[in-house]
């Protein structure tokens, strides 16, 4: 009996070694985890989960990879949106020593508030959309990236492509975080180097229902253009109350309104010819931005990965091919992040300058077509077929 | 000249919301004594609930503006009413005999968990949406000042929606029941009225109100989004306060009153401070409560305290 025990037993070991050994290729991997905050609640969560979503694409795409060295996780929490929140989370995640890197940020506010905190900490972060030039340029905290470009190119382009169109007055409208008035302060001073008028400047809060007052003035000024600095929700309610009281104006928004909720937001109707700029190569048109569609449809997220996605999702991937490169350390990825030259993504080249800014030289134009966001010169506005508000 | 009639309009639209929120405050004080902080969210799910309806019937091949606004209306407030009765019967209730913190805080929680129920679970639920405009869109110019019909006619389902509301609790049975239970709960038990009954019947009521004051929003702007009861909700109280807590007209006139600060505010604090936006009306409403507040604690309308002891 006692022999026909240790044999039985033998062999359980043996075929557990053996399950181990064969299960050594798949576990061998150790996990490697990395950050992604955003707002994930709140009036522009829409931004914030397209960006999950896709940075989450980045790392399913690398985990099935069998060239990858490393198993990646990603670890995502909300900021709401507003900087305390961002703060708090930022601490956070840069306090949890194994999480190597993070892709951070939607908001200018918050991404502004937790650059002290990622510097504190010394962990490499990428922001992915915030566009106040004051997050790089500001401090020059070697821990803080940035792969999307900043508000000054959107509205030096702005500026000049408008003027050039012909239109001559503007009235600005503008929430007043740091983000809404960056925009007012690059917009104003590029306007009006190029000879446009501003006739008014309306600072509203971030989160206001009502702009009946700021449009009445509005409509007595009688401007030719309505520039509004802010976000999705406020360029929603600005575009439909303005039909309201029968103002005819051209509405030009920023890279902040270039979202399918405006869209579906303020009905195809009133959205209908609402132009905005955003920084970066049309990415629709890049090999890697049809690859990039590809893979986001193939996996049915609830959400469009919206303007902003494609930057998360090189972000995650700048992080990760430093960590396949040097190993999950903090130091060596962001010494390997610090020097990025180049590198191959699907928003094209990216190459930081010395404030680790990354360097984006195209800026592209929007205006609303029959329900959707169309680049400038596809569009029947641009090859002249339609005409904007007031030309 | 036509800048003036349009934010006299703009206040009287803002003002018929507001009043129509805290009238539901001040009906829910009245009856039970405690403060439902979710009230402004049952705006919002009302808002919903209508565009909800309106899809629906679309979709069903129903396009006929005018039966579509009813139905929107009746779905809503009824959706609206009994979720206000569920509330009442399940959470207000139960903490009657608890002290008034509790209540004060488990609605402000209540309020957080709807507002976040409607933005995961309808769909696309974060971003804003465009409310159908089912009233007539014409407008008569009067001098530079273009009225719209369907403002106007907004305007006037307020007044009358406010006005069936003063007729019910002063002329009918049921108003004098909900008048007595206000006055003294116990009594009116002993009197042989159905206190739970006529507690429910106030929430169902107030709430339905709260659900006409959101569709009224949402045709007002064409656009409804799930934050929108929170700020409602806080103004609707802070009006009911100033008016006087309890008190139905007290409600009403707290309400316009609140508006008007607000649009004195937008258009006239740039005006006289030039590095003042128009974003810091709200500072300069809140900021004129609180001032009066202090000069009248009790309210423009003080409730008459020996009535209900």
């Amino acid at each position: 009996m006692f022999s026909r025990n240790t044999a039985r037993a033998g062999a359980a070991m043996l075929a557990g070694a053996a399950l181990t050994l064969l299960s050594v290729p798949a576990h061998a991997k150790d996990v490697v985890k990395i950050a992604f905050i955003a707002p994930l609640t709140g009036g522009v969560s829409n931004m914030g989960l397209g960006g999950r979503n896709s940075a989450d694409l980045a790392v399913r795409l690398r985990n099935e990879d069998p060239k990858s060295k490393y198993t990646y996780q990603l670890v995502t929490q909300d900021d709401e949106c507003k900087p305390n929140v961002g703060v708090q989370v930022a601490t956070k995640v840069a306090a949890d020593r194994s999480i190597v890197a993070g892709v951070t940020h939607y908001c200018s506010a918050v991404a502004m508030a937790t650059t002290t905190v990622y510097n504190r900490f010394g962990m490499p972060a990428i922001v992915w959309g915030a566009v106040l030039p004051d997050v790089t340029y500001a401090n020059n905290f070697k821990e803080v990236h940035r792969v999307n470009g900043t508000m000054i190119n959107q509205n030096e382009v702005a500026a000049k492509f408008m003027t050039g169109l012909g239109y001559k007055k503007w009235a600005i409208i503008h929430d007043t975080t740091d983000y809404g008035k960056g925009h007012n302060k690059y917009f104003s001073d590029f306007l009006v180097k190029n000879g446009g008028t501003i006739l008014g400047t309306f600072g509203v809060t971030a989160d206001q229902q009502d702009f009946t007052t700021e449009l009445t003035k509005i409509r007595e000024l009688k401007p030719d253009v309505i520039y509004f600095g802010g976000l999705t929700p406020l360029g929603v309610r600005i575009r439909t109350q303005m039909e309201k009281l029968g103002i005819k104006a051209q509405l030009q928004g920023t890279s902040g309104i270039k979202s399918d909720a405006y869209i579906t937001g303020a009905g195809k109707e009133l959205a209908e010819g609402s132009l905005s700029f955003i920084e970066g190569a049309p990415w629709e048109k890049l090999p890697g931005g049809l690859f990039f569609t590809g893979k986001y449809n193939q996996q049915r997220y609830s959400e469009p990965a919206e303007a902003y996605g494609p930057f998360a999702f090189a972000a995650a991937n700048l992080i990760m091919d430093a960590v396949e490169k040097v190993g999950p350390d903090r130091k060596k990825v962001l010494d390997v992040l610090n020097k990025t030259k180049d590198a191959d993504t699907i928003i094209g080249k990216v190459t930081f300058d010395d404030h680790r800014q990354n360097i984006v030289p195209l800026i592209s134009k929007y205006v609303v077509e029959d329900g959707a966001w169309v680049l400038w010169e596809d569009s029947s506005y641009g090859k002249g077929k339609r005409k904007l508000a007031g030309l | 000249m036509s800048e003036i009639g349009q934010y006299i309009f703009n206040g009287l639209m803002l003002g018929m919301i507001y009043a129509m929120v805290a009238v539901g405050f001040t009906l829910f004080f009245g009856v039970l004594d405690v403060i439902k902080f979710s009230h402004g969210d049952m705006l919002m799910v009302g808002a919903f609930a209508g565009l909800a309806a309106s899809m629906g019937l679309t979709a069903a091949g129903l396009d006929a503006p005018w039966a579509q606004l009813l139905c929107v209306v009746l779905f809503a407030v009824g959706l609206t009413g009994l979720l206000g009765a569920g509330i009442a019967r399940f959470l207000i209730l139960p903490l009657h005999k608890a002290p008034p913190l509790n209540t004060l805080l488990a609605t402000l929680m209540l309020g957080t968990v709807i507002r976040e129920a409607v933005r995961l679970f309808y769909p696309d639920g974060s971003n804003p949406k465009p409310f159908p405009a089912l009233l007539p869109t014409a407008s008569v110019d009067l001098g530079g000042f273009a009225l719209r019909v369907d403002n106007l006619m907004l305007l006037v389902a307020g007044l009358l929606a406010i006005g069936s509301v003063h007729f019910l609790i002063t002329r009918t049975k049921l108003g004098m029941a909900i008048r007595a239970v206000a006055q003294d709960g116990e009594t009116a038990r002993l009197m042989g009225i159905n206190f739970e009954a006529v507690v429910l019947l106030t929430f169902a009521l107030g709430s339905g109100l709260a659900a006409l004051a959101g569709i009224m929003n949402g045709l007002y702007y064409n656009e409804v989004n799930f934050s929108i009861g929170l700020l409602l909700g806080v103004i609707g109280f802070a009006a009911a306060i100033l008016g006087g807590l309890g008190n139905l007209y007290g409600a009403i006139l707290g309400g316009f009153l609140f508006a008007s600060l607000q649009v004195l505010g937008s258009a006239l604090l740039p005006a006289l401070i030039p590095d003042v936006p128009s974003a810091y009306k709200d500072v300069f409403a809140f900021a004129a409560v609180i001032i009066f507040m202090a000069w009248k604690p009790t309210g423009l309308i003080a409730e008459k305290s020996s009535e209900r002891v």
